[in-house]
């Protein structure tokens, strides 16, 4: 709600999907939402997991790597990763580089859209509008270093209450992220609603833009300058128009017939 | 048209079909190229806004694609390898050193011709079939994002290869001379035939009065 505010979101409201996941995914215009699962444990205790999902912040980012549109994503020194909409031109390459599943392209305007960590509020010294309003300190917000040691507190604190799973999820795959979670049972994180146990940004989207791009710049010089050597070298392939129009008759009437048959013996013969 | 000493190699039809798909591919390659090198970006202002050419792109291309099938169909007789294709692939260093003293019974087309003739077939359809994968406004939602992934990836290496037969075809438009000339009027002289596809001038443009007519 306070993202929706902060943010001017205004999506349509959505049906019960009979668990409490209310809206039921991220959306253009919803940046956010909790992710709700019920799980249970070796010893049949049922647990209730939750989980805020959302863009996750990598310190590599998967859409930046895709994004063909230069300032099109940003990544500012504190971290953030953030879409700007009037360079986005829609490809939805965002949604394909993403580790986390996490952009969403508006059918209205065909961009990207996704959760900003509030830059603009952070910008000017305030917490984002979900720490802001989140009644509970379930969320908190700060430096990297500060916040791992709210964590490394949190997770002491669970550990001693015989959470022996508990830990921080910062996935190293994607080089961590600015937005981490405290699991009970960081060793799955997969039944947080299928968060990955190891994201990172997939070969072959790496493949198309470290490998193919050099590759690709190679191959354009390489053929212009073999191209260029070549005509430098070999000069234009012309015609002598040796032809004496007036001998054209003479020609069609002998000349080309005995060359024929001369020939004609040795010559392959051509596919009909 | 002094149609004594020249001869007709390409109808009106399957000219018009090359220029305007030139035109099209021409706008797609550029805002294609845009987005693939970020320091080519500029290349895409060919389409207007780079909104505009994300949106237009794919249209283009197909119909692009669209021109290529006709083409496909209207040329791909001439463009099947016969045995006397093996002649030009032995002397294709001749061939490029500007050495046309042999006849290398080269039809309507030369060997190196039906293998750009091919790539460029195959490679239009990958670029179409990933294309369609990654056209994110109407089809990109009805694949799972590990097929839109690869389809990423093989569109950007068959543009590429297509881009660059596409650079090499131009290069020789502009070597062999009166090649373009060819192309834009439909006229080859009768030298530049017997020259450079001597046996599809002694077999089609002039056949012997005693020589049975192919027909391919």
């Amino acid at each position: 709600m306070a993202c929706s505010e902060w943010n001017d979101l205004r999506d349509e409201v959505g049906h019960n999907v009979g668990v409490y996941d209310n809206p039921a995914d991220l959306t253009p215009e919803t940046w956010t939402v909790i992710r709700f699962d019920e799980v249970e444990d070796e010893s049949g205790k049922l647990e209730w997991l939750l989980r805020k999902e959302g863009c996750m912040h990598c310190e590599e980012p998967g859409c930046l790597k895709a994004c063909p549109s230069p300032g099109a994503i940003v990544q500012f020194a504190n971290g953030i990763v953030d879409f700007q909409s009037d360079q986005c031109i829609g490809c939805g390459y965002c949604v394909a580089g993403c580790p986390f599943d996490v952009p969403r392209i508006s059918k209205k305007d065909n961009k990207a859209y996704k959760c900003t960590l509030c830059a603009d509020r952070v910008a000017v010294g305030q917490e984002p509008a979900c720490v802001k309003t989140c009644p509970t300190g379930a969320i908190a917000f700060g430096s990297k270093a500060d916040m791992k040691q709210l964590a490394a507190n949190r997770i002491d604190e669970l550990k001693s209450r015989g959470h022996e799973g508990a830990g921080l999820y910062d996935p190293a795959g994607v080089g961590g992220t600015h937005v981490m979670y405290v699991l009970t049972h960081a060793d799955t994180p997969e039944i947080y609603h299928r968060l990955p146990k190891d994201p990172y940004i997939s070969p072959v989207v790496r493949g198309w833009k470290e490998w193919l791009k050099p590759v690709g710049a190679l191959g354009f010089i390489v053929t212009l300058a073999a191209s260029f050597a070549h005509y430098v070298g070999v000069g234009p392939n012309t015609t002598e128009e040796d032809e004496h129009p007036a001998a054209e008759g003479k020609e069609l009437a002998d000349a080309t017939p005995v060359a024929q048959q001369g020939s004609d013996d040795e010559r392959p013969e051509g596919r009909k | 048209m002094d149609t004594k000493n020249s001869v007709l190699r390409t109808k009106f039809f399957d000219r018009m079909c090359h220029w305007t798909m030139v035109a099209c591919f021409f706008l797609v390659a550029m805002s294609g190229l845009s987005w693939f090198f970020p320091s080519l970006n500029w290349l895409g202002n060919v389409l207007g806004t780079p909104q505009t050419a994300r949106i237009l792109h794919p249209f283009l291309g197909t119909v692009v694609f669209l021109l290529l099938v006709v083409m496909f169909f209207r040329f791909v007789h001439h463009n099947l390898l016969v045995k006397t294709d093996t002649i030009w692939f032995r002397h294709v260093v001749d061939v490029l050193m500007n050495r046309h003293e042999k006849k290398l019974r080269v039809g309507k087309y030369n060997a190196g011709q039906k293998l750009l003739f091919w790539g460029i077939m195959s490679l239009i359809s990958v670029l179409f079939f990933t294309g369609i994968v990654i056209w994110r406004a109407y089809f990109a939602v009805f694949f799972p994002i590990p097929v839109i992934r690869f389809a990423l990836l093989a569109h950007a290496m068959a543009g590429l290869g297509l881009i660059l037969l596409v650079v090499g075809h131009i290069y020789m438009g502009l070597w062999v001379r009166g090649s373009i000339t060819g192309m834009l009027t439909g006229y080859v002289s009768r030298a530049w035939a017997r020259q450079h596809h001597d046996r599809w001038y002694d077999e089609d443009v002039n056949p012997a009065p005693d020589t049975p007519v192919k027909h391919h």
